[in-house]
């Protein structure tokens, strides 16, 4: 039972007056657009269209409230670029904005991948899928990696009985859950391509590009502050050509490869330390990741090189 | 008759919306929901037949709502209620409980009376709609 | 001892009269320990009397002294077995009141007795002269002592259980008239109040067994009527029967009988003394029965703000004892209570854990160690027209008592108890929506009444009716006083 239902009143003459200003900071969406900002480092083209489509909802609840909406608003959204670039993070505030412009009630985020869903035996998918639409219900359903959900050449393959599951979801409940679809821009299309009845139902599509050089270093370096360490000098040089490497590697996950990589540092700085224990450290030592910590990585041999 | 068991039995039988209501008053307060079903209203019947597990982890009753309906599809003639749990410590019971559909008709019971010594008298409370077996008791005989 | 210590005690010993401060009673840097019984009185000294002393004399005089030095005192590690007043206050807007602060040593006690507490406490000192009034305002058990004593022996947890009766409070009446009723027509009360939709009904604290019925007879009408009820209804009824009598020995055979005949509850009066309070509740454990208590008499020392016992330490002692219902006060109700008080005598029954409140009356933190609670019983003069106001001020875990509300409804015994049963249901329907029933209140019993005569008719019969008079015990606090 939404907040917005169909209106089957005449629209109103054009004496009537619509404040969007009061209705955008009455729905107090600015501190979550805000958070976006602040938070995530890049992402313009995302951060565009977040504000694309939160103007858009805005607008239809206004539309909405003049008499003027004919169909219920469409919610649904898919989420396509690679692993590591923001997705899950932007569905949750995604999930927010419609709470506060009240287009679910709760605005909770449940995120699910095919396992979750999909069973491994006859009769085990429904009660599963149910299970996981139930506790969405009220919020916002994240499936990541949406396409496992169809494996075409396996005939005893049960994610189509998720899929329908989902589908009649998505109809008989339009009120109740938002579901976004989320993995690779390829593999995504071609999902959608076997199911239209799915495709139809998506309204908004967001693509999130992947960090350039510049905005990976950034993203390292917050995270560094935030478990307290620092780069020297030389490091920071190291870290730039490590970034720049990395990316054209393949399996490149963006923030999470950047993450990994790091963890990966700190265990060869602890290295490092123990094995000059006999002498005493100081603070700045134990909080210094130094260019040799970086430069051990696989990422700079030379193609046919092995250093292990 | 009209069994009056469960807390809002007094009022006219709820609507959609005032179920929803309540059950959304339940997961606010963080109690897991669940839904029993019996053709056995005796009062002191304690363990009506589950129907699903006690819902954890639900925010919206809309979730909850979908259980609702297909009990209320499958069970028709059967009396079904929704139950609240609470497991914080000092309680760890039901906190609220109340029937959400009845058969069509209710013979209700019948007081049975053994005239003990004195003029003490045994009580018991008959079901009538026990004489007939589990599955065919309301509603000329619709099975589980 | 040392040679100076030795000087000191022999001084201290001497024959004569000292003063209670010097005998040891007060000392200001004392600090309670975790395992001791601390007492909070409200003392009026006589004029003259300073109020350190009177706090030490109250608390020499409810421990280990008299009124001169005994050699005696010396066999005995005398220093533990003195209580200690260790603070006094004065108290707010009372220029001739003080607040003192007496702590006791567990091992003055008998574990598991409050026959034993109260005698100790204050079975010595209420008359003591150097004072024009004593108050025994509020009480710390500690959990050491909370841990000697069994509790209620249902509780509310489990009554709800047993009835199969959640959300909502449950709803009693007493029978009326009080007195002079037949066995026959005494139980037409109980099945009509009973049918109409009341969960309980209840015997007055004066029934026992009169010329004009005898107790066998009460209780075997009773039950028949409880019994038909439950089968017109569905649900489980019950009858608090009555079973003070004069000596154990009769108390016992009623609560038999009681049981004999498949009766839930049973019920006793505060009356019958605390030593049989104790031994009922270990009676109804094992008997499987509710057990509830009238708090008959307690007005005669409870009521005066400075003189006698306050009620929140009667329920404590209550609920220490072991009784599953106990009456605590309406607020909007014929009898005493203002809403602080009696909001701190329902937190006392029925909290896990009581921290401390001054606004409500509660000096002391007080852990009641996973002892059942206990089931307050608001009664005298409500009615449905007042549901929104005790659903407001007593919560949902209360038994809501309308005997003259349902007796003295227009169309009939079985129509008042409706009343009041959809009037109740409606209004926690209401508030669990969300909807503010403080305010709302009137117009939700007049939509419920749309669809229920009888509640209706309720409603035109008392909807104006009120008790507002002064309280006279109301609490004493500084806004921004700080924890004890």
């Amino acid at each position: 039972m939404g907040e917005t239902g169909r209106q089957h009143q005449p629209p109103a003459g054009d004496e009537a007056r619509y404040d969007l200003a009061a209705l955008y900071e009455a729905s107090d969406i600015e501190a979550a657009l805000a958070s976006l900002n602040a938070e995530m480092i890049g992402l313009e083209p995302v951060k565009t269209r977040v504000r694309e489509i939160a103007a858009l909802l805005l607008v239809e609840k206004l539309r909405n409230d003049a008499g003027l909406q004919a169909d219920p608003p469409a919610l649904h959204m898919s989420f396509t670029g690679n692993p590591g670039t923001g997705k899950t993070t932007v569905a949750r505030l995604m999930a927010d904005i419609l709470k506060k412009l009240g287009y679910v009630r709760k605005g909770h985020l449940v995120a699910v991948t095919r396992d979750d869903l999909v069973g491994e035996f006859i009769g085990h998918t429904a009660p599963k899928t149910r299970e996981v639409i139930k506790k969405a219900m009220g919020g916002v359903l994240f499936i990541d990696e949406a396409y496992y959900l169809f494996r075409p050449e396996n005939e005893r393959d049960y994610g189509k009985e998720a899929i329908e599951i989902l589908l009649q979801a998505m109809e008989n409940n339009r009120d109740d859950l938002v579901v976004i679809f989320a993995g690779y821009e390829e593999q995504m299309e071609r999902f959608f391509s076997s199911n239209p009845g799915l495709r139809s139902r998506v309204a908004h599509h967001i693509e999130f590009p992947d960090y350039d050089d510049q905005e990976l270093y950034r993203i390292a370096e917050l995270m560094l502050g935030h478990m307290q360490y620092r780069l020297s000098g030389e490091a920071e040089e190291a870290l730039r050509d490590y970034i720049h490497l990395r990316r054209q590697q393949p399996g490149f996950a963006n923030a999470r490869s950047i993450r990994n990589a790091l963890d990966r540092c700190r265990m060869r700085q602890a290295k490092r330390l123990f094995e000059q224990r006999q002498r005493s450290l100081s603070a700045t030592e134990l909080a210094t990741i130094e260019a040799e910590d970086l430069l051990a990585s696989r990422v700079f041999d030379e193609p046919g090189e092995n250093r292990r | 008759m009209r069994i009056t068991q469960g807390t809002f039995s007094y009022l006219p039988d709820l609507t959609r919306e005032q179920i929803a209501a309540q059950i959304n008053y339940c997961l606010e307060q963080g109690w897991a929901v669940s839904i029993e079903y019996t053709d056995d209203p005796h009062p002191r019947n304690t363990y009506w037949e589950m129907f699903g597990m006690p819902m954890f982890d639900i925010q919206d009753a809309a979730g909850v709502m979908v259980e609702v309906d297909r009990a209320l599809s499958e069970f028709p003639e059967y009396y079904i209620k929704v139950n609240a749990f609470d497991s914080t410590h000092g309680w760890e019971t039901v906190r609220l409980s109340f029937i959400i559909n009845r058969p069509r008709e209710e013979p209700g019971f019948r007081l049975d009376r053994l005239e003990a010594e004195g003029r003490t008298i045994r009580y018991s409370t008959h079901t009538y709609a026990g004489q007939k077996p589990a599955g065919a008791r309301y509603g000329g005989g619709e099975t589980a | 001892m040392g040679n100076q210590e030795a000087q000191q005690s022999s001084e201290r010993y001497r024959a004569g009269v000292l003063k209670y401060s010097q005998m040891g009673y007060w000392q200001p840097d004392y600090e309670p320990a975790e395992t001791d019984v601390i007492a909070l009185f409200r003392i009026t000294p006589q004029e003259g009397v300073d109020p350190e002393e009177a706090a030490a004399a109250v608390a020499g005089e409810s421990s280990t002294a008299t009124w001169t030095v005994v050699w005696t005192d010396r066999l005995t590690a005398c220093d533990r077995y003195r209580a200690k007043a260790y603070r006094v206050d004065p108290v707010p807007g009372a220029p001739d009141q003080y607040f003192a602060y007496i702590a006791y040593d567990l091992d003055l006690f008998e574990g598991g007795s409050i026959a034993n507490l109260t005698a100790s406490i204050i079975g010595n000192v209420f008359g003591f002269k150097p004072l024009k009034a004593l108050r025994l305002e509020d009480m710390r058990i500690p959990v050491a002592y909370v841990k000697t004593f069994d509790g209620p022996p249902t509780g509310i947890v489990v009554e709800r259980e047993r009835l199969d009766k959640f959300g909502r409070p449950l709803l009693g009446a007493t029978v009326k008239p009080k007195l002079g009723l037949s066995g026959k027509n005494y139980g037409r009360v109980v099945y009509e109040a009973l049918r109409g939709g009341l969960d309980f009904t209840k015997d007055d604290e004066n029934i026992n067994s009169q010329p004009f019925m005898h107790w066998r007879e009460r209780f075997l009408y009773c039950m028949e009527a409880v019994n038909r009820a439950q089968a017109v209804s569905g649900e489980v009824k019950g009858h608090y029967l009555n079973v003070t009598a004069a000596t154990m020995e009769d108390m016992y055979e009623r609560a038999e009988f009681a049981r004999e005949l498949g009766s839930v509850i049973i019920m006793i009066d505060l009356v019958i003394g605390y030593t049989a309070i104790q031994s009922m509740a270990k009676w109804a454990r094992r008997n499987d029965m509710i057990l509830h208590l009238h708090r008959a008499g307690h007005s005669t020392y409870t009521r005066q703000k400075n003189h006698g016992v306050s009620f929140r330490v009667i329920s404590k002692w209550m609920r220490l004892a072991g009784v599953d219902h106990i009456h605590a006060g309406t607020v909007v109700g014929k009898l005493e209570g203002d809403p602080n008080s009696v909001q701190g005598f329902y937190n006392v029954l029925r909290e896990d854990h009581n921290p401390v409140d001054l606004q409500r009356g509660l000096f002391f933190e007080q852990d009641w160690a996973g002892l059942n609670k206990v089931m307050p019983v608001a009664s005298g003069g409500i009615h449905a027209g007042q549901m929104h106001q005790l659903l407001h001020y007593l919560g949902e875990d209360v038994v809501l008592q309308f005997g003259g509300g349902t007796i003295g409804h227009p169309m009939g015994i079985a129509a008042g108890a409706t009343a009041n049963r959809v009037a109740l249901e409606a209004m926690v329907l209401a508030r669990n929506e969300g909807r503010d029933i403080w305010n709302e209140g009137p117009d939700i019993l007049k939509a419920a009444a749309k669809q229920c005569r009888p509640l209706e008719a309720a409603l035109d019969t008392w909807g104006e009716i009120t008790f507002d008079y002064t309280s006279t015990d109301t609490p004493d606090f500084v806004p921004t006083a700080t924890a004890s």
